[in-house]
């Protein structure tokens, strides 16, 4: 596996194993309080849903020229992996509040008993629930899927890696029955809002007809410099923090 | 033909919401500084430098502009 494509992989698997505990909670959440059977139904139909978005999109991005597809997808991972990094630079710094499980299974619980009585057989609220918090979760990870996969040429290794994320994550819910709140989410999404912006950033500059001093090999650089830039920003916010409550 | 329109607004919003998010300047300037590496490749000039700065200086720029609103 060469470096673009592990970049790939290790990306998606950690984007899609953050999202995949967020919307984990979500399932369980409406799967104690309501109905199992609804919230799987749930699950299945938005995870059809986002398969078939891939299937559909991957081809057709993967037909551009990849200049255009280097400038168009670097450029958007580029914006859109800003936004993880400064999220995860803002909660790291203490000024945004850290996203807590256990705190959205209370509360998305809470909603699910207030809802008024379950249905006999089919809960629609679980179902609608459940789809709608696999759905918007796994957007994301589409999103990522497609960039990365289609810039590569390889979509099939980046279902692959979401996939075993999506999994390991599942197998931990089953053992643990409760959200998991122990995942370093934050660490996380720092690391994919490197990874996302790194790689917009070294697409970007290649589709746009310019060419990075050594190639590939300054992904090696690339990537690190961003994530010591990262930590450093944390580092220098958080005085201002410490006089702030977090949001 | 006015719910196509509303649909289509509706969608190209959540487009815009997903990809740009809260911080419309960060992507114009993300836009800008490619296109300014594009111009001065074409012109033959060594532009891979231009986004490393572009996006140190953003997120620097979005971080402070966050951080002054919290």
């Amino acid at each position: 596996m060469s470096g673009p494509e592990l970049g790939l992989a290790l990306s998606v698997f950690l984007a899609c194993a953050v999202e995949a505990v967020e919307a984990l909670t979500i399932v369980l959440a409406v799967g104690t309080t309501r109905s199992w059977s609804s919230a799987f139904y749930g699950v299945g139909a938005a995870t059809v849903a986002l398969a078939a978005v891939v299937a559909a999109l991957g081809p057709a991005l993967t037909a551009l020229p990849i200049d255009v597809l280097r400038l168009a997808v670097g450029g958007l991972l580029l914006i859109f992996g800003l936004q993880w990094l400064r999220k995860a630079i803002l909660r790291g710094a203490g000024l945004k509040a850290l996203h807590d499980e256990r705190e959205s299974f209370a509360e998305e619980a809470a909603a699910a008993r207030a809802a008024g009585g379950t249905e006999r057989g089919f809960d629609g609220y679980s179902f609608a629930i459940a789809f709608k918090g696999v759905l918007l979760e796994g957007l994301e990870v589409a999103f990522i899927v497609l960039t990365f996969g289609a810039n590569q040429h390889r979509v099939g290794l980046a279902a692959a890696a979401a996939g075993v994320a999506i999994a390991l994550v599942v197998v931990a819910g089953i053992a643990a029955r409760a959200p998991l709140t122990r995942v370093p989410e934050n660490t996380m999404k720092l690391a994919v809002g490197v990874m996302l912006s790194s790689f917009g950033m070294f697409w970007g500059v290649e589709g746009a007809g310019a060419s990075w001093p050594g190639g590939d090999a300054a992904l090696l650089a690339i990537v690190p410099a961003l994530a010591v830039a990262a930590l450093a920003a944390i580092e220098l916010l958080r005085p201002a923090a410490a006089t702030r409550e977090p949001t | 033909m006015r719910p196509l329109r509303s649909a289509l607004r509706s969608a190209a919003r959540s487009v815009w919401e997903f990809v740009v998010g809260d911080d419309w300047r960060s992507a114009l300037g993300v836009c800008g500084a490619l296109a300014l590496t594009a111009l001065l490749a074409a012109l033959g000039v060594a532009a891979w430098w231009v986004m490393p700065l572009a996006v140190a200086g953003l997120l620097w720029l979005s971080l402070r502009r966050f951080a002054r609103e919290r």
